[in-house]
C-alpha cells in the first residue's frame, strides 16, 4: 500500500483526466441451441480515475455481461471479444487466467447483486476477508485480520473483531453488502465494478449503501463503474453515465447532460417512465416504451432500437452513427445530429 | 453443543428401538426355547429349557432382562459354538472393520477425486470415462468382479492370496471389490454436487477477489459440495460392514458378516440377534458422525 500513499489527493467531484479503463469494441457472445446469441455488442467505454461511472439499462441488456466481461469472469462458454480492452496501462486480453487473478480483488475488484448468495456459507467472513487480503499482499494473519476490522469499521460495521467470527448466515442482508463492499475494498483497488449492489436490498438499506459507497469512494479514490437498471441511483452518485440497450450504448454523458437534456429517444422512453419531483403531475399517468427488446441473435442491421421507436424512419435501417459534443455528451442516433436538438419537444408521447 | 446432544439423544432414541426390533424379531422367528433344545427333543426337555432360560416371563420382564445384560456386554451364548456371543463378536467385527474401512478408503479416494474431475469438464473425455466407470461399478455383481480379481491376480499372476486373513494382502482384493461397488454413488453424487456449487455465486465472488483456482475448488467449492457425500458414505460404509458376506465368503474372511450368515443357516439366533444388534448400533454411530461432520462443514446444519 505504500506505493498509492504517492498519489497525489485528489479533490472532491474533479476526477483527473488519466483514464483507468479504455475499452473498445467490446462484445460478449453466447452460444446457444438456437445459434449465437450477441449479449454484448461492441461497447466502447473508458473511465478516468476516481470517477464513476453508471452503467443504466434494462434487463437484459447486456450490462452484467459487460462487467464480467472486463473482469473476465464470463459463464463457461460465453466469449469475449475487443479491440481493446486496456487497464491501468495493461492490456488485459494480454494476460492470462493467472495474471488476471493477480488483479481481481486487488487492483480491480467487483461487487454484486446478491448479498445473501455472494458469501460462502462455510467459512466465517473473517476467514473470507482474511484470505482475501493475503491472497495479494504477503501479510501475517494478524495484519490481515486488523486490516479486515479496520475496513469493516469503514463500511460501517461496527464491533468488527466480533463480527470476524460471524457465519454470513447470522448477518442481515444489507450486512452482508457491507461486508462484500469491505472485501472489494481489502487491497484497495483502483476500480470497482458494483453490478446492481442495491437491487436486492430494502430501499431504506439501498440509501445507506450508496451513500457508504460515495464516501468510500471519497476516501480511497477508486474509479466506480455502477451497474443498475434505476436512474435515480445513477443520478445520486455517478459523474457520468451510459444508457445500454440491446448490447449496446446508445446515450453516454455526465449525469447532467443526461438527465437535463436526454437525446436518445430511448432515454427519454426511460425518463418518462418514472415520476419526476416537481415535473409529474400527482395521479399523471406514467410513461411506457412500447414493444420489446429486438432478438439478440445473429446480426442486427441499423439502429436496435428502432422497431419501438416513435420517430424511426426509413434512415434507422442503417446503423446511427455516433454524435458527439465538444463537452463529451454522446448520441447513437440517427436523428440527433441533424440540429441542435430536432426531437427537442418534451417527452410526453409516450403513450 | 445443543445440537450435538440433540444428534445424541435422537441416536440413542434409535439404538433404543432397533434394541426392540432385534430383541422382538428373535420372539417373532419361531419358538426359541425349541431351537434351544435341538431336534429331537421331547416336551418336557422342551418346556424344562423355556423354564432354565426364563422363557415363560411375560415378554417385557424378558426385554428389560436382556436389554440390561446387552448393556453389560452379556448378548448371551452362542447354540452352536457354546461360548458367549459377545466373545464371538469381538473376534469376528475387527475383521469386517478392516475390510470396510479398506474398501471405504478405496471407494472414497477413487470416487471423490473421479467426480471432481469429471465436475470441471462436464461432457468432456474425462468425464465420460469416469461415466463409463461407473455404470461399469453399478452394473457388474460384486462376487463376479471379485472372481474376476481372483482369475487374474490369484491365479495367474499369483500377485496376492485369495483366501483367509492372515495378512493385510489377503485384504487387498476384497477390500477393491467391496469398495468398488460405493464407487459409482459416491463419484456420481461428488460430480453433481461440484457441478452445482461451482455455478453458486459465492464461487464467483472468490474468483472476482483473486483467489488461486485451487483455494477456489478445493476450499470453497469442495467443502460445500462434499455434504450429501458425507451422508451417503456413512450408510455405504455401514453397508460395507455388514453386507460383506457376499465378499467374506469368497475369500473366506470370517468377519461378522459371515458370522451372521452360518448362524441364520443354524438357527443360532442369539448370535444372529447380536451380529444385528451390534452392526445396527455401529449405524447409528455413522450416522451421528455423518451428521457431526456436516455440522462441521456447513456452519447453517448447526442452528436449531
Amino acid at each position: 500500500m505504500a506505493d498509492r500513499d504517492t498519489t497525489p489527493p485528489r479533490s472532491d467531484g474533479a476526477p483527473s483526466p488519466a483514464p483507468l479503463l479504455v475499452v473498445r469494441n467490446l462484445r460478449v457472445t453466447l452460444p446457444t441451441l438456437g445459434g449465437d446469441l450477441h449479449a454484448v455488442r461492441g461497447v466502447d467505454l473508458s473511465v478516468r480515475a476516481g470517477e464513476t461511472f453508471g452503467i443504466v439499462g434494462e434487463s437484459g441488456c447486456g450490462k452484467s455481461l459487460t462487467s464480467l466481461a472486463l473482469m473476465n469472469l464470463l459463464p463457461r462458454h460465453a466469449r469475449r471479444g475487443a479491440d481493446r480492452i486496456e487497464f491501468a496501462g495493461q492490456d488485459l486480453q494480454a494476460l492470462g487466467e493467472r495474471q488476471m487473478g493477480d488483479l481481481r480483488g486487488n487492483s480491480m475488484s467487483m461487487v454484486f447483486q446478491q448479498p445473501m448468495s455472494c458469501l460462502n456459507p462455510a467459512y466465517t467472513i473473517g476467514n473470507q476477508l482474511v484470505s482475501v487480503f493475503r491472497r495479494h499482499r504477503k501479510v501475517g494473519r494478524s495484519e490481515a485480520t486488523e486490516r479486515a476490522v479496520y475496513l469493516l469499521d469503514k463500511v460501517g460495521i461496527t464491533g468488527g473483531r466480533r463480527r470476524l467470527g460471524q457465519y454470513p448466515h447470522q448477518l442481515s442482508g444489507g450486512l452482508r453488502q457491507r461486508v462484500m463492499i469491505a472485501m472489494a475494498l481489502m487491497c484497495e483497488p483502483d476500480l470497482i465494478i458494483a453490478d446492481e449492489p442495491t437491487t436486492a436490498l430494502d430501499v431504506t438499506i439501498q440509501a445507506q449503501i450508496l451513500h457508504l459507497l460515495a464516501e468510500l469512494q471519497q476516501e480511497f479514490g477508486m474509479s466506480i463503474i455502477l451497474i443498475t437498471h434505476d436512474l435515480g441511483i445513477v443520478a445520486r452518485i455517478a459523474n457520468r453515465v451510459a444508457v445500454m440497450y440491446a448490447g449496446e450504448f446508445v446515450e453516454v454523458g455526465s449525469v447532467d447532460q443526461l438527465y437535463s437534456d436526454p437525446r436518445h429517444p430511448y432515454t427519454r422512453g426511460l425518463f418518462d417512465c418514472i415520476p419526476q419531483p416537481g415535473k409529474t403531475p400527482p395521479g399523471a399517468r406514467l410513461g411506457f416504451i412500447p414493444g420489446i427488446v429486438p432478438s439478440l441473435f445473429g446480426k442486427t442491421a441499423g439502429c436496435a432500437f428502432a422497431t419501438r421507436c416513435a420517430k424511426a424512419g426509413d434512415a434507422c435501417r442503417d446503423a446511427p452513427p455516433w454524435h458527439g459534443d465538444a463537452d463529451g455528451h454522446e448520441v447513437r442516433c440517427h436523428f440527433a445530429g441533424a440540429g441542435p436538438n430536432p426531437t427537442a419537444a418534451p417527452p410526453s408521447q409516450g403513450t | 453443543m445443543g445440537y450435538f446432544l440433540k444428534r445424541l439423544g435422537l441416536a440413542l432414541l434409535v439404538a433404543l428401538v432397533v434394541s426392540v426390533i432385534s430383541f422382538g424379531a428373535l420372539r417373532i422367528s419361531g419358538d426359541i426355547a425349541t431351537a434351544i433344545a435341538g431336534e429331537g427333543a421331547s416336551s418336557e426337555d422342551i418346556e424344562f429349557t423355556r423354564k432354565q432360560h426364563g422363557l415363560d416371563r411375560p415378554l417385557p420382564i424378558q426385554y428389560l432382562d436382556w436389554l440390561s445384560h446387552a448393556l453389560q456386554g452379556d448378548l448371551g451364548t452362542s447354540l452352536y459354538f457354546r461360548v458367549p456371543v459377545a466373545e464371538l463378536i469381538g473376534d469376528r467385527l475387527p475383521i469386517s472393520l478392516a475390510l470396510g474401512c479398506l474398501a471405504l478408503i478405496f471407494a472414497v479416494s477413487l470416487a471423490v477425486p473421479l467426480g471432481v474431475v469429471a465436475a470441471l469438464k462436464p461432457n468432456s473425455i474425462v468425464d465420460r470415462l469416469a461415466l463409463w466407470l461407473a455404470v461399469v461399478g453399478q452394473a457388474m455383481p460384486t462376487f463376479w468382479f471379485a472372481l474376476l480379481m481372483i482369475v487374474v491376480f490369484g491365479a495367474w499372476l499369483r500377485w496376492l492370496p485369495i483366501s483367509g486373513n492372515e495378512s493385510w494382502k489377503n485384504f487387498i482384493m476384497p477390500a477393491i471389490a467391496l469398495g468398488y461397488y460405493a464407487t459409482p454413488a459416491i463419484m456420481r453424487l461428488t460430480r453433481a454436487g461440484m457441478i452445482e456449487v461451482l455455478g453458486l455465486d459465492y464461487i464467483r465472488t472468490a474468483r472476482a477477489m483473486g483467489l488461486r483456482s485451487g483455494t477456489v475448488l478445493f476450499k470453497h467449492a469442495l467443502r460445500n459440495a462434499v455434504i450429501p457425500v458425507v451422508s451417503l458414505t456413512a450408510v455405504q460404509f455401514g453397508f460395507m460392514l455388514g453386507g460383506s458376506i457376499v465378499i467374506e465368503s469368497i475369500f473366506s474372511l470370517h468377519g461378522a458378516g459371515h458370522l451372521a450368515w452360518i448362524s441364520i443357516s443354524r438357527s443360532d439366533l442369539p448370535v444372529v440377534q447380536g451380529v444385528v444388534l451390534v452392526l445396527a448400533l455401529i449405524y447409528i454411530l455413522l450416522t451421528l458422525l455423518a451428521d457431526l461432520l456436516n455440522a462441521w462443514l456447513d456452519p447453517r446444519l448447526r442452528i436449531e
